[in-house]
């Protein structure tokens, strides 16, 4: 990281007001950053030209003192976000040439505040995965590597490219989406803050879908601070998504730095799971006494339907992805492979543009809605569902402000190291993430620590619906703890 | 319950997703481990839970019913991969 790029997006953005450096000369340290860094495969297309004209406009409203909350700090988009003009393509081949004639919500909000696109970043295909091989440009690398070896580690997934480049310094903040841990995971991985916000405090309009009532678009910065100004900018009404909710968006930055003396934080006894490393039930505890030293008191508490959130969401998340990507037919955009007849061409046209995680999780969607099995598959799985939120509620309702955990059970894996056999292995990274897509509930991953082999761990809260801010001003006192995390520079 | 072979194809086509011959029995394998995975969900008593039908309790928004949006064909059918004027090209369908 040069000067420019090592500041938090928070500096960037009052050294920009100061005019202390113009956004032009901040987007060129990061494009350069971005050059150098191709080793990573962290975006899958850079946008310098638009960038430039981005920043010029920046520039300019700066110094009439016109600038927006995000004037000028450039930002990673993951390519689930349409943007007007520029290809998006969920990293799946089924959509390689696709250019978007509109702009996502999310994305809208953040031009609107003044941001600037740096590019487009790699994910799973179609967000499926938990450690972003699935993505059709192939794997995105992390910048961390185990202390003495040069083995290629994953970012974590889906948003895998989002928050690699984040970690790296090659951008100021990052744009995510979490349907089961596809933000808090690879931040948790790359040493970086994600949030989740609770479902319906972003639009998903716009945001290629995968499950829709899991969902939930979030940011991923270098600092606690720098997501509560990001969300700020992300959230909002918004008439095209009835699932939006009409809420005012608080400004989350206050929150960070804001007491949390006499917050009840509940640390549920069933996320001890078996053969959990020692080091990260150390980090937990680590985690839980900052929290108490910082004036808030823990509880353990129970959630007794833990354990099967995660198969709940495997029946779950197949049957909506397989309803939304229906529209995937080669007829009125993406890729078209020619067949004998309309039949014919949609099978070939969907077997060579979906990858196997894709077409796997389509078809048990397909199954576990198929007639005979709807109500004892899709029918069950929502009653656990319903059962789940209610263990939270229950939490709630006896005053626990937030929930402490793990963000995963174990630090960043190898590229090729997991999954290739059986998929439930790789399913099983989201174990800890996964509980609070179901219920609907807002999340953040804050790094927390190295482990023995130098590679970071995140630790997770869990707030009531709405209540970010909470989640802002404990993960601040968590950071402020533990310190911040810089992979070794080796690309 | 585990899937065999026919019921691979079967759902394969429902989900309109070409299968080689030599594909269906690894999938078959990696369906079963999913679905063996999720079979645990039969353990939990559901008697008197409602399915959830919405995360965030919510009221239906509703709009003023008005034409809002339009006029844009072009932009509609720009990323067609086979189109003609303002109509997607598809193979005969009717004979």
């Amino acid at each position: 990281m040069n000067a420019l790029t090592s500041l938090s997006l928070a500096q960037a953005r009052d050294a920009l007001r100061k005019r202390e450096f113009s956004a032009t000369e901040l987007v060129e340290a990061y494009l350069a950053a971005v050059e150098q860094a191709r080793a990573l495969n962290a975006f899958v297309l850079e946008t310098p030209d638009r960038a430039h004209a981005m920043a010029e406009k920046s520039d300019a409203r700066l110094a009439r003192g016109e600038g927006g909350p995000l004037e000028g700090l450039p930002l990673a988009i993951k390519d689930l976000f349409c943007t007007e003009g520029v290809r998006t393509t969920a990293s799946s081949r089924i959509l390689e040439n696709f250019v978007p004639a509109y702009e996502s919500t999310v994305t809208a909000n953040l031009w609107r505040d003044g941001a600037v696109l740096l590019g487009k970043t790699s994910n799973d295909e179609f967000a499926m995965g938990s450690s972003n091989e699935t993505s059709c440009f192939g794997p995105v690398i992390s910048p961390w590597r185990r202390r003495g070896s040069a083995q290629g580690l994953v970012p974590g997934g889906s948003s895998g490219g989002s928050a690699a480049a984040v970690a790296a310094g090659l951008c100021a903040g990052s744009t995510g989406t979490d349907t089961g841990g596809s933000i808090r995971q690879p931040a948790s991985f790359c040493g970086i803050v994600g949030l989740k916000p609770t479902y319906g405090r972003c639009s998903r309009w716009g945001t290629v879908a995968f499950a829709s009532s899991l969902d939930q678009a979030g940011p991923f910065a270098r600092t606690v601070r720098d997501c509560a100004i990001l969300l700020r900018s992300m959230a909002g009404n918004d008439p095209k998504d009835t699932t939006c909710v009409d809420l005012p968006v608080p400004d989350y930055e206050a929150a960070v730095g804001a007491s949390v003396k006499g917050k009840r934080i509940g640390i549920p006894k069933e996320y001890r799971v078996p053969g959990m490393a020692a080091e990260l039930e150390t980090l937990w505890e680590r985690g839980a006494q900052w929290l108490k030293d910082a004036g808030a008191e823990t509880v353990e508490i129970s959630l007794p339907m833990t354990k099967y959130a995660l198969p709940a969401y495997y029946i779950v998340a197949p049957a909506e992805a397989s309803s939304n990507l229906a529209r995937y037919d080669g007829v009125r955009y993406g890729l078209r492979v020619a067949g004998s007849d309309i039949t014919d061409m949609y099978e070939r046209t969907r077997a060579a543009g979906f990858g196997k995680e894709v077409r796997r999780r389509v078809m048990i969607g397909t199954y576990v809605l198929s007639a005979g099995y709807y109500d004892a598959y899709y029918l069950h799985a929502q009653k656990v569902r319903t059962l789940i939120k209610r263990d939270f509620e229950r939490c709630f309702a006896d005053g626990i402000d937030a929930v402490l955990t793990p963000t995963t059970p174990s630090a960043a894996f190898a590229i090729g190291e997991k999954g290739s056999v059986d998929p439930v292995e790789m399913y099983l990274n989201d174990i800890f993430t996964v509980t609070v897509n179901m219920a609907g509930l807002p999340g953040i991953s804050v790094p927390g620590g190295l482990d023995a082999q130098g590679l970071p761990l995140g630790l997770q809260l869990i707030g009531r619906p709405f209540d970010e801010e909470m989640l802002f001003a404990l993960g601040a006192v968590i950071e402020k703890a533990a310190g911040r995390f810089t992979p070794q520079r080796w690309w | 319950m585990s899937v065999d072979s026919e019921t691979v194809r079967r759902v394969a086509h429902l989900a309109r997703i070409a299968v080689a011959d030599d594909e269906v029995d690894s999938l078959g394998g990696e369906l079963n481990a999913i679905l063996a995975f999720v079979d645990q969900l039969r353990e939990v008593d559901v008697r008197g839970v409602e399915p959830m039908t919405s995360v965030t309790p919510m009221a239906m928004k509703m709009r003023q019913d008005e034409v809002s949006d339009g006029g844009i064909a072009d932009a509609i059918v720009q990323n067609a991969p086979a189109r003609e004027d303002h109509f997607f090209l598809v193979p005969k369908v009717v004979e």
